[in-house]
């Protein structure tokens, strides 16, 4: 049986034209980037190239980015880094974040952690979102306090797709002279960013969704912010991150970011066709509905609820027929607790119970979109012909 | 209990499920035996959690035979995950032909066996089945107007509590 991958938005397979180029850089040019002889300069020189091709695409300079292990590290340091940096003592209070309340659990856990840091009084606002899980710009405003240190927004839902309105964002918080910092995880490689014209100060991105390996992210870091590492060590990263640098992971991440930037147009229009299409025969299943916004939304995310169905039968159902999706459901969850973004664009938690992402991404084909489309209905009828509630 | 479940134990955050079920929760899941209603059904067990939200219905059909009454055939209705699914077949095959006080021995700790353990994030699936069982027995007893065990009677008032917050979640769904 032919496996049909649609969890593109959880990982993405490194693209070979990515594994390639990073071959070498593990048993040939394996220097570490600090060494000053001639192998510590060839992993140095790689990874500042690599630097300088990640800046280009967010139009930073390449002294702006700072190699991370993951977009969970980046954001993590966005909002500790901050928030430690900016609140100091025998100043003004600078102890407030505000941040949306459809953001990646990386963000929500830091967050949580830092109001729970003695000493610094540490606040979070979370910010409401719409049925489509969009932020009002204005709620970022009114939500805007004198001691607010930091806005973080993510750019594009990893569970919906739903794509905030950055720039405008961006420019409240510039106007107000308060840190902006997006989690751009999902979008990065796959929605044009400039960091300048969004006025964005800190931006996380990841190497894994763009066809790049694990193991690497990155966090745009504006000129001139203040901020503090939340990995001290040797130096490495202009003093903000201490590790020995991942030299074959970065050059795969900046080759990566460069197919993603070249082809984006194309493979936008491309999978727009492919989703669009998914989403109108899914919703002729009965009792079905579509979450997030139904045009401003990445490319590649489609995201359903089904109702009277549970969403990790519907999803090992469906890997049962060699398809991989994705669910919000809580069975599928550690805590038993259904999505908090689905929860948060207002449906029911019986409704995100029933929730399943179908992300689409650079293999996906048209026979693939055919075969999840000839192949859920009859999974949701059986999975309905368990359940005691009954479609009407 | 099987030591599989001491390394299952480690593993909760995991979400992604396969590598989370053990082959014979997933048969179940796959093949699950004695789903449906059963229209003319002696007693009904109507359970859900209050955590995660799903659902199960039992159905019990009861004869008399020598060993005395029976549960002659069970059949489940469940709204729920893969263990959920795969917990209420298991309570179907381990009632089916029991007496009733032999029924209503079946623990949690029975059904877990029997499908070679269980995540124990998944445990309370095993709960609902047992719940849904009782409350399918006591529905029985109160039906046919028969003298209530003081240790039924006790078991569905503590599932009643539950089941009134889950009913309230689902009230505009039809059934």
């Amino acid at each position: 049986m032919k496996k049909i991958y649609f969890d593109y938005s959880a990982s993405t397979p490194v693209d070979k034209r990515v594994l390639k180029l990073m071959e070498p850089y593990f048993s040939e040019k394996f220097g570490n980037s600090m060494s000053l002889h001639s192998f510590g300069q060839e992993a140095k020189l790689a990874i500042e190239n690599a630097r300088t091709v990640l800046a280009s695409i967010i139009n930073a300079n390449s002294s702006e980015i700072i190699f991370t292990s993951s977009a969970t590290e980046s954001n993590n340091m966005a909002l500790k880094g901050i928030a430690f940096a900016n609140n100091l003592p025998g100043k003004k209070k600078k102890n407030h974040i505000i941040i949306s309340s459809v953001e990646h659990p990386c963000v929500v856990e830091s967050a949580k952690w830092l109001v729970k840091q003695p000493w610094h009084g540490f606040e979070i606002t979370k910010l409401p979102v719409d049925e489509f899980g969009a932020v009002n710009p204005e709620d970022v405003k009114k939500a805007i306090k004198e001691n607010t240190v930091l806005v973080s927004v993510i750019h594009a839902s990893n569970e919906i797709g739903t794509i905030q309105k950055i720039e405008e964002i961006g420019k409240i918080c510039k106007d107000a002279g308060i840190y902006f910092h997006t989690d751009a995880t999902q979008s990065f490689g796959k929605i044009s960013i400039d960091v300048k014209k969004m006025n964005i100060d800190l931006l996380t991105a990841s190497s894994h969704k763009i066809y790049g390996p694990k193991g690497v992210g990155m966090l745009f870091v504006k000129k001139g912010t203040v901020i503090q590492p939340i990995l001290h060590g040797g130096g490495q990263e202009q003093g903000l991150r201490g590790s020995t640098v991942n030299v074959a992971g970065i050059v795969g991440f900046a080759k990566a970011a460069e197919l993603c930037k070249k082809e984006m147009k194309i493979e936008n229009k491309r999978l727009e066709i492919l989703r669009d299409k998914l989403i109108k025969e899914v919703l002729k299943i009965k009792n079905s509905r579509l979450n997030g916004h139904p045009k401003n939304r990445l490319a590649n995310n489609a995201n359903f609820s089904f109702d009277f169905v549970e969403g990790e039968s519907l999803l090992m159902q469906l890997d049962m027929q060699g398809i991989a999706c994705s669910t919000g459901s809580a069975c599928s969850s550690f805590n038993l607790e259904p999505s908090h973004v689905l929860l948060a664009t207002g449906l029911k938690p019986e409704q995100a119970h029933g929730s399943l992402r179908i992300s689409l991404g650079r293999f996906t084909t048209n026979k693939d979109i055919e075969k999840i489309i000839k192949v859920l209905p009859k999974i949701v009828e059986k999975i309905r012909s368990m359940s005691p509630f009954k479609c009407q | 209990m099987p030591k599989n479940n001491i390394k299952n134990k480690k593993c909760p955050r995991i979400n992604t499920c396969s590598a989370l079920y053990t082959p014979k929760v997933m048969e179940a899941f796959k093949n699950p035996h004695n789903y449906g209603k059963i229209k003319d059904a002696d007693g009904i067990g109507k359970v859900g959690n209050i955590v995660c939200g799903d659902v199960m219905w039992l159905y019990v059909k009861v004869d008399s035979s020598k060993k005395g009454e029976i549960i002659k055939d069970i059949k489940f209705e469940t709204f729920g995950c893969v263990a959920a699914i795969s917990t209420s077949s298991m309570i179907t095959d381990l009632a089916k032909g029991k007496t009733i006080p032999q029924a209503l021995k079946i623990k949690k700790e029975d059904i877990i066996k029997k499908l070679g353990g269980l995540p124990s994030v998944k445990y309370h699936c095993s709960v609902l089945a047992v719940d849904a069982l009782v409350e399918a027995i006591y529905d029985y007893f109160l039906k046919n107007k028969k003298d209530m065990p003081e240790v039924l009677q006790k078991k569905h008032t503590k599932i009643q509590k539950e089941k009134e917050i889950i009913e309230k979640r689902y009230k505009n769904w039809s059934t």
